[in-house]
């Protein structure tokens, strides 16, 4: 039976938060006399993980999930609940916790700016306390996983952002973490580096059986690399499970675009019992709840002259989209 | 804790530092004949105060170029280890880095305080210390065991109280996000220990020994190097050296327990 390795129970989080009235007598105010006040931004969650997941954090700018992984990582302290990670308490920071995890964010860079990585890489192996053959042996292994070579030896500041990136994984998993927590790894990269990132990070998975804690705003790497999401909506999680029931509970009809021979079947096919959305001559688009998707899909195919047909689903973003901008979204 | 493992790691840094800061020879360059010319200019300085007075404050000109020598010397360590690694502290806090340090299995203040090294100070190190060999042969003064252990237990203490003084200042960035002028007002008052203590006032000599310890972190070690110094005094700088390194490392420890990260 796989292990949780993550169980979060009860967890809250709350900051002192100030705020500034606009103009040149709110900026004397804010600061004389500060407001502040206090701040809930982790409700009462609780999940467990278990080893070897993929589990993808969903949720608008702000609604907690960065700091979700941070308390995860040790780095923040919880105001109220439990957390323990891999049979740790997180924010001890207790040395073989640490050994056990890493924090790749796509927005910050640990590596030396006017060194080539590989110095970078050498840095993190002594305080690993990796030797120096270890080390090298480690660096070849994800180098060829990450298709990384000569870039290595180039100093970070000449890197592309797609290299930068890379290497910042190479120097984040140089100690073989068991756990990776992944803030938006792909922001700001392209295309092709982005689907690289994840052949990676799926890889990595595989052969490791490490667990991955992801949030992005790129939903394709949700879709390519987690089963499971947990979705925070202002600090509560509002869906905790599989990726296709979520989708599926957001997105519960499918679009189909038949094209007829004739412009009299297409009529005959509008007026036999299903909801049609528009039809122009002999082209109709008729819409098809999931649940019976298939047998409809069979008796239009038995009983009509089809010339062609599309099935359109509406794309992830957009159904995600729809948690992540309503933010009392009813899952 | 694994010394081992932390001069390992030293190494490391060292190594890494050297090679980012030479990646820029003529930054180097240009440190390298600034701290020359501070150095002159210093002696320049001193030497107009003494040219109206035999003395200041019970002290001869050649026994205020010790004092200038030792502040060359803590200047130099201070630009070498001081200045490129705690004025970082504030950008890690500000900009959330402080996460990749606190979520490595190393101590988080040793990582901070140690990272980066800065070359051009070792220069005001050994110009300090051949001023002080100048000074020792026009002061006339003559090297034994106890003198020498004296003097570096002294020297060291000041170091360790400028270490603590600077890394407390950072550590309040946890809290006030923005800490520069706190440093630059620290190391204007640095400027004041190229002068002996008892050539301020009563009330300057209590701030600057009691408050904020700049004038003791210069005084003491020229005293110890001139063989005026008393061992009250020897004995109060280890006490206060000790009372803020331990204080400074408390503080440190405290404050990460608000370290709240910077948003992404």
């Amino acid at each position: 039976m796989v292990q949780n390795i993550i169980d979060v129970r009860n967890l809250s989080k709350s900051f002192d938060i100030s705020s500034k009235e606009p103009d040149l007598k709110g900026t004397i105010k804010h600061f004389f006399r500060r407001k502040t006040k206090s701040l809930k931004v982790i409700k009462d969650i609780s999940f467990k993980i278990k080893e070897g997941e993929i589990v993808g954090f969903l949720g608008a700018n702000g609604a907690g999930k960065t700091t979700i992984l941070k308390m995860l990582c040790g780095l923040i302290y919880p105001s109220e609940g439990s957390i323990i990670v891999s049979g740790h308490l997180p924010f001890r920071r207790k040395e073989n916790f640490l050994k056990n995890i890493t924090l790749i964010m796509g927005q910050k860079q640990q590596l030396i700016w006017d060194l080539p990585p590989i110095e970078s890489f050498y840095l993190n192996a002594s305080i690993y306390e990796l030797d120096k053959f270890e080390a090298k042996r480690r660096i070849k292994k994800l180098s060829d996983m990450l298709e990384i070579d000569d870039e290595l030896f180039i100093p970070v500041r000449k890197l592309s952002l797609g290299q930068r990136m890379k290497s910042e994984l190479l120097a984040a998993l140089i100690h073989e973490p068991n756990i990776l927590f992944l803030d938006e790894p792909t922001l700001g990269l392209d295309i092709n580096a982005q689907r690289n990132l994840r052949k990676f990070l799926k890889k990595y998975n595989k052969e490791t059986n490490a667990t991955i804690c992801l949030t992005s705003h790129y939903m394709k790497d949700i879709t390519s690399l987690c089963k499971r999401v947990i979705c925070v909506q202002n600090g509560s999680i509002s869906y905790d499970g599989k990726l296709d029931l979520l989708l599926k509970r957001l997105s519960p009809v499918k679009e189909i675009l038949i094209v007829c021979h004739s412009e009299k079947d297409a009529t005959k096919l509008e007026s036999s019992g299903y909801s049609v959305k528009n039809k122009t001559k002999n082209e109709i688009t008729i819409i098809i709840e999931n649940h019976h998707f298939t047998s409809s899909l069979k008796t239009i195919l038995n009983n009509f002259d089809i010339k062609d047909l599309y099935i359109n689903e509406p794309p992830v973003d957009e159904i995600i989209g729809k948690i992540l901008v309503k933010k009392d979204y009813d899952i | 804790m694994n010394l081992r493992k932390y001069l390992k790691v030293y190494k490391n840094f060292l190594h890494t530092s050297l090679a980012a800061e030479l990646e820029y020879k003529t930054n180097i360059l240009i440190d390298l004949i600034t701290a020359i010319l501070s150095l002159i200019g210093s002696i320049f300085l001193i030497s107009i105060f003494f040219q109206n007075n035999a003395t200041i404050g019970g002290w001869e000109f050649e026994e205020a170029l010790i004092i200038q020598s030792i502040y060359t010397i803590l200047n130099g360590i201070t630009n070498t280890w001081f200045n490129p690694n705690l004025t970082e502290i504030v950008k890690h806090i500000r900009e959330g880095t402080l996460d990749f340090v606190l979520l490595k299995p190393i101590d988080s203040q040793f990582f901070i305080s140690l990272k980066k090294i800065n070359p051009s100070g070792f220069l005001e190190i050994i110009l300090g210390f051949c001023l002080l060999l100048f000074c020792m042969r026009i002061n006339q003064i003559n090297l034994n065991l106890s003198f020498l252990t004296l003097f570096l237990i002294t020297i060291i203490c000041s170091i360790f109280i400028l270490y603590s003084l600077w890394f407390f200042i950072c550590t309040t960035t946890i809290w006030f996000v923005k800490t520069w002028n706190a440093i630059e007002v620290l190391r204007s008052f640095l400027y004041i220990g190229r002068f002996p203590l008892n050539s301020f006032s009563f009330s300057l000599r209590i701030f600057f020994s009691v408050f904020i310890p700049i004038a003791f972190i210069t005084t003491i070690p020229s005293e110890v190097f001139l063989g005026v110094s008393q061992l009250w005094k020897i004995l109060l700088e280890v006490i206060v050296a000790t009372v803020f390194l331990i204080t400074s490392r408390k503080f440190w420890l405290f404050a990460l327990k608000f370290y709240s990260s910077a948003s992404s």
